[in-house]
């Protein structure tokens, strides 16, 4: 069977819509939603002075820090929610946290 | 298994964002340190016991997993992994399948110290192949911050309320890891959220791929129900290490085996007071109340080294 | 050719599992349904069968056990009775909301306090809303014929839920009967294999079950949920007419005995239909027209058929083996007192509370009901709306 198209399935989707057992067939889905919204503070990189240790990389509850080819870049700000978290382990400031979205 | 740490950060995410997770959240740190722990190439089931895990990372229609995924309820998340765990076994040896398959399961300490806890027991005496991860944060944190089995003495929460008659819990916490070691389970480990993560995953690794039921307890703070800023997490459970009051160990095939002694113990005083719910405790006049808690934590801490010392 | 055997109920049910030869089966002994899983590891110990068995610690985690192996692509079953099902209870809503095709050998059994390990229908009639298929036996033959059928109704595409196949402790679980078994090969190919769609353990695309969902869908869901279960009506019936070509045992809602023509009738399920049986034909001796529906599928509930079959009665005995507890009745009185408010207006029903905790149903009382019918019908004579059968006092 094909992957869920949960775009199709919606808080205003009729009972014949809902996926049987409510299953979803497919992975990730949830990258649909975004939590980016939630944030009161966010993060910023500066990239320059950013070494590449990647210590931000794991203690981010919200896999917003993406890595390509051992680089991280910048924030995934459809999901980061601003903890806060990076910033603090950052060895070198190279993330700064600023009020608001 | 050496730890390569910037080949570690390079592998596809397992937990995809977009989960309802508050902001600051520890378990969804240590979901996705386990998590890739797992080989790429390897597929895998992951299971949950209900909890803010549960809720907030396959909310209708919205699953933040890469691989299979099954909640069932609360208290069954060691039966119903079993279950999978079985029907693999069967369905690979009819041939039906023929992918290699891993099986993590995720529970709270509520759904794991307690109300799963005969479930857990059951699942980890059979010896099924899968891992269960409890991700200790002591308390039940989706319900409101209740009191668990794994809270620690004196923890104000909504059921241990602080007030004129009473400091908090009075109870200590449950020794979880000793109680799943004590099923002569191939493995168990005890870990945090630490630096690199080597620790936490060279364990997740090491339980993935023993054969076997195998244990992980991994404290994974709270920012709401431990009141503390969300971006001091590292900080906090790198106190809990310092204090020794969440010792790295592992328990290896039956050997205990301490990973890490601190060159100089830190005072319990220094894990307690950036935690808003220690707060009470350092009130004038409830001194006595720290050294009973820094005595139960060197009583268990002595304990451990006893067990570790022994092999 | 089919087999000729002496087999009790849980022997009956044991034997059709090995030939449907399932993939996974935890279960956890109770009386009186022990004996299921009992056969079942024997039958794996010596190699007849090559279904994987979990010893679990619960009845609740049976039912997670076995919700985890349908849902990772298995054939999986349980058995249980009494407070075992009560304490999978919740267990049994989620196998039905995921839309899992498991089996449930149920051997029905009296619910505590107190503590009493006899037949009646508390478990199951307790569990009749969770979403579970229904399916009661009267004999072993008919619990061995309902298991064989079970998976054909559950996993049928349009149905995809769990299925629940009753039987009366002790009375046919533990009594030795002589039955008619199918070869081994018939029932494989009318059973057939189970491969899934859908699975967890379906390489070509993951599979995320249990989500948390909010009031936006949980009305759409209960409403599929239930669509299933209308569909389930047919496939009930097609595929007990296709196991009566194979077998020569047609099977429908309801069995209709010396119904067609009578006056007076009896509503019942499960083994008390002997009893009744009996009961009528020495009346219909004496001149009295005397008839049976015995109910075999009750969720889905077949409620226009039972109101039609009963149409044409002066007055009925709806006989229930659980207590309902609204001092009105039992479950059954309900719903068939609510078919025939729908469908047959006309029907002077009456609703009797009989054999509790394993209390004897005898043929004299059986008659004694029809007699009361009788006089009421004939004589205007006052027949409790509800009342005990069997009780002292």
């Amino acid at each position: 069977m094909a992957a869920t198209d949960v775009t199709k399935i919606t808080e205003k989707s009729p009972w014949q819509d809902i996926t049987r057992g409510n299953q979803i067939y497919g992975a990730g889905t949830s990258r649909l939603f975004k939590t980016g919204e939630w944030r009161t503070h966010t993060p910023v990189f500066h990239e320059e002075k950013c070494k590449q240790c990647l210590l931000c990389v794991p203690v981010c509850p919200d896999s917003s820090i993406p890595v390509n080819d051992s680089k991280r870049e910048d924030f995934d700000y459809d999901h980061c929610k601003g903890c806060g978290i990076c910033a603090k382990v950052c060895p070198f400031e190279a993330i700064s946290m600023k009020e608001g979205q | 298994m050496s730890y390569n740490f910037k080949a570690e950060m390079n592998k596809p995410e397992r937990l995809a964002p977009g989960h309802r997770m508050c902001a600051g959240c520890g378990g969804t740190i240590a979901v996705r340190a386990v998590l890739r722990a797992l080989h790429e190439g390897d597929k895998a089931v992951i299971g949950n016991a209900t909890g803010c895990l549960e809720v907030s990372s396959f909310m209708y229609p919205f699953t933040s997993y890469e691989d299979s995924y099954i909640h069932n309820a609360f208290e069954n998340a060691g039966a119903t992994m079993g279950g999978v765990e079985t029907a693999y076994h069967v369905l690979k040896k009819k041939g039906k399948i023929k992918d290699n398959y891993k099986f993590i399961t995720f529970g709270g300490d509520g759904g794991t110290y307690d109300i799963g806890l005969q479930s857990l027991s059951g699942a980890m005496e059979r010896n099924h192949d899968f891992v269960y991860v409890c991700y200790d944060n002591g308390a039940y944190m989706n319900t409101g911050i209740q009191r668990s089995s794994a809270t620690p003495m004196y923890a104000d929460t909504t059921t241990t309320p602080v007030g004129s008659q009473s400091n908090g819990k009075l109870q200590n916490r449950k020794d979880l890891a000793a109680i799943i070691a004590a099923h002569d389970v191939p493995y168990v480990g005890q870990s945090t959220l630490l630096g690199n993560f080597k620790d936490l995953h060279t364990k997740a690794e090491k339980a993935i791929y023993t054969e076997g039921a195998c244990f992980l307890n991994v404290m994974a703070p709270c920012p709401r129900g431990w009141r503390y800023p969300t971006e001091d997490i590292m900080e906090i459970c790198k106190l809990g290490v310092e204090t020794c009051y969440w010792p790295l160990f592992e328990v290896d095939h039956g050997k205990w085996i301490l990973n890490y002694e601190p060159k100089h113990k830190l005072p319990i005083e220094d894990f307690l007071r950036p935690q808003g719910r220690f707060k009470h405790l350092f009130k004038k006049g409830n001194e006595d109340l720290l050294v009973q808690f820094q005595e139960e934590v060197d009583r268990r801490w002595e304990n451990l080294q006893f067990l570790c010392s022994n092999y | 050719m089919a087999i000729r055997e002496r087999l009790s109920g849980n022997e009956a049910i044991s034997y059709a599992i090995k030939q449907v030869n399932p993939d996974v089966m935890p279960a956890f002994p109770i009386t009186p349904s022990t004996e299921i899983p009992q056969y079942v590891a024997n039958y794996i110990a010596n190699g007849e069968m090559d279904t994987e068995f979990i010893p679990v610690e619960s009845e609740h985690s049976s039912m997670s056990a076995t919700v985890g192996a349908s849902a990772a692509g298995a054939r999986a079953l349980t058995a249980t009775s009494s407070c075992g099902m009560a304490l999978m209870w919740e267990e049994l809503y989620v196998a039905a909301s995921n839309r899992l095709p498991l089996a449930l050998c149920l051997v029905n059994r009296a619910l505590s306090g107190p503590i009493n390990i006899n037949c009646d229908h508390s478990d199951s009639m307790g569990a009749r809303d969770t979403g579970f298929i229904q399916i009661y036996a009267e004999n072993n033959q008919e619990v061995y014929d309902n298991f064989v059928q079970a998976y054909r109704i559950s996993e049928h595409e349009d149905v995809m839920l769990p299925i629940m196949i009753c039987q009366d402790g002790f009375i046919t679980s533990h009594a030795v009967e002589n039955i008619e078994l199918l070869e081994d090969d018939k029932v494989k190919k009318f059973v057939g294999e189970y491969n899934p769609e859908n699975y967890l353990l379906n390489s070509k695309q993951p599979m995320a079950v249990g989500p948390y969902a909010v009031s936006n869908y949980y009305m759409e869901t209960k409403m599929a949920q239930n669509a299933a279960m209308e569909n389930a009506k047919q496939v009930i019936l097609d595929v007990g007419k296709e196991y009566g070509q194979l077998s020569g045992r047609t099977y429908g809602f309801f069995e209709e005995y010396r119904l067609g023509d009578a006056d007076y009738a009896i509503v019942i399920i499960g083994s008390a239909a002997g009893t009744s049986k009996d009961a009528i034909d020495a009346l219909r001796e004496q001149g009295m027209k005397a008839g049976l529906l015995k109910i075999r599928v009750f969720r889905p509930f077949p409620d226009e058929e039972i109101a039609a079959a009963l149409k044409h009665c002066k007055a009925v005995a709806i006989m229930d083996r659980c207590e309902g507890f609204r001092g009105k009745g039992g479950p059954l009185g309900a719903e068939v007192k609510a078919a025939l408010y729908d469908h047959a207006k006309d029907v002077k029903a009456f609703n009797l509370i009989y054999g509790l905790g394993g209390r004897d149903f005898t043929v004299e009382e059986a008659e004694r009901i029809y007699k009361d019918l009788e006089a009421y019908d004939k004589e205007g004579r006052d027949f409790e709306e509800y009342r005990y059968v069997g009780l002292r006092g």
